[in-house]
């Protein structure tokens, strides 16, 4: 994956389904991970306090919210607006403070 | 053929080091175990040790440099002591919960302030609690014999825990005594290639080490090392018989001398021990039941063996070159927890002595022993007394 390839998908899909597969909870000596990219069980977007709330009709395509965030979870689907992909958005707010017009906002999540 | 020669402690620690083939020694000076390095760098510089020796900035670099190089699956080595151990502490805790079997070699050094770089256990008491297996030589030659047993416990796979082996700074350091440096060939053979399953770097076998521990799983590592401790037990008294076998020198957790008909017990450790034996010796004639024992194990604490020891015995007197404050010594801290759920129990008296390089005479013990001997007879004497103070400075 290199910068510009378009991803319309997590980037880590096929990790997320071998991890998932390959993925044993049993405690190995000192600690170490030895299932290359097994971090993605953590499911790292309940952490999220505040969450991107997109605005299609504002969206100009820009890309720039798919390139600043720094997960990454964005992705773009078939017609370039991004996919916000929840289970990995920490909710930084990067995204909207970058849209430049104000397509994304941040709202604080109710759980 | 071993040879028989004459080295300080530091020398013969650097001699094990070489005898053991480190493949990376970082390592910062530092009084009194500058001579360590000093002596390994001249092996590596000579061609002597086919090793990496990196030269660091400070002790924290020393042993981050450790465990970096033992991650990558070889063995390492380091020497530090006093403020110097107190820098790696951080980094100690580390290399214990990666299971990464570095061995330091610490010439036992007093905690500033004062500045002061005499000898007592202050610096490597203060890691007891760091996972560290800690062992403490009474001689120059066990200087030498412990850093091998080191590895040797340290790398088994039951184990895997990093270990620290304490000589006193001076008293050991820093004199001469006669020391056999084992062959070669026999220590290669005793020690074998260092191979670790859990400790590598191989590209097509990516893991990765010093992991985020959530609270889900961190408490399971904490477990485990405290299995390791345990199990370290058993490894010790094996890799003891195995090194008596091979080289013929006998090593125990808790080595006694005297104590068969004795009442009262003066347990130490390190080059003290020597002393202790010696007066234990002229007591006997002065007609004192007294014995010796010590500790040549500190982590994991023996505590099988020192309720073998207190069955023995009426008092155990404890002289300790350190101070946990509020509590005494740290091994009355210890012995306590061995003995307080046995039925029957001797009396455990506690004496501070020998802080910051105050030497231990024959008249401070027996200012020991005539507080043992109010203990035996019943009067009420002080959990912890502290021997030698100069009072009329005070």
């Amino acid at each position: 994956m290199v910068w510009g390839d378009r991803m319309a998908e997590s980037p880590f899909k096929k990790d997320i389904e071998r991890v998932q597969k390959e993925y044993s909870e049993k405690m190995t000596l000192g600690a170490v991970a030895v299932i290359p990219g097994s971090s993605v069980v953590n499911k790292t977007g309940s952490w999220r306090v505040f969450m991107p709330e997109f605005n299609k009709d504002k969206c100009v395509r820009c890309f720039l919210c798919y390139i600043y965030c720094p997960e990454p979870a964005i992705y773009l689907d078939e017609e370039n607006y991004p996919v916000f992909d929840y289970d990995y958005c920490k909710g930084c707010g990067i995204c909207a403070n970058e849209c430049p017009t104000k397509a994304i906002v941040m709202v604080r999540e109710t759980k | 053929m071993p040879i028989r020669t004459v080295m300080k402690a530091n020398e013969a620690a650097a001699w094990a080091a070489k005898l053991a083939k480190p493949k990376v020694i970082a390592a910062f000076p530092i009084t009194p175990s500058t001579l360590v390095p000093e002596k390994i760098s001249e092996f590596v510089a000579n061609g002597e040790l086919d090793a990496e020796f990196i030269k660091v900035e400070s002790e924290h670099s020393a042993i981050s440099a450790c465990v970096g190089a033992s991650a990558s699956g070889v063995r390492t080595f380091t020497a530090t002591a006093s403020q110097g151990l107190a820098l790696m502490h951080e980094i100690l805790f580390i290399a214990a919960g990666m299971r990464l079997p570095i061995v330091i070699a610490i010439g036992n050094r007093s905690l500033s302030a004062p500045i002061n770089i005499w000898n007592d256990w202050q610096d490597s008491i203060s890691e007891r609690d760091t996972g560290w297996l800690q062992f403490y030589a009474e001689n120059n030659q066990e200087a030498l014999d412990l850093i091998l047993l080191a590895y040797k416990v340290a790398e088994d796979e039951r184990v895997l825990l990093p270990a620290m082996v304490g000589f006193d700074a001076f008293i050991l350091t820093h004199t001469v005594e006669p020391v056999e440096i084992p062959d070669q060939e026999l220590v290669d053979e005793f020690l074998g290639e260092y191979e670790p399953k859990h400790a590598f770097i191989d590209p097509h076998n990516p893991i990765t080490q010093g992991t985020l521990g959530f609270p889900a799983h961190y408490m399971e590592t904490r477990y485990l090392l405290w299995k390791a401790n345990e199990a370290a037990k058993g490894v010790i008294d094996e890799a003891f018989a195995e090194f008596e076998k091979r080289f013929g020198r006998r090593y125990q957790k808790v080595e006694e001398y005297r104590t068969e008909d004795a009442d009262v017990v003066l347990v130490t450790m390190g080059s003290l021990a020597g002393t202790v034996k010696d007066y234990v010796d002229r007591a006997r004639e002065k007609g004192f039941k007294v014995g010796a024992a010590k500790l040549t194990v500190y982590r994991p604490f023996p505590a099988e063996e020192v309720r073998e020891l207190a069955k023995k015995v009426k008092v155990i007197a404890l002289l300790e070159k350190n101070i946990t404050f509020s509590i005494g010594g740290a091994l009355f801290q210890d012995f306590s927890r061995a003995l307080i759920n046995e039925d029957e129990k001797p009396k455990i008296i506690d004496f501070i002595l020998g802080l910051g390089g105050r030497d231990v005479t024959f008249q401070n013990l027996d200012d020991v022993l005539s507080i043992t001997e109010k203990a035996l007879k019943g009067e009420k004497v002080d959990e912890v007394n502290w021997i030698g103070l100069r009072k009329e400075i005070l």
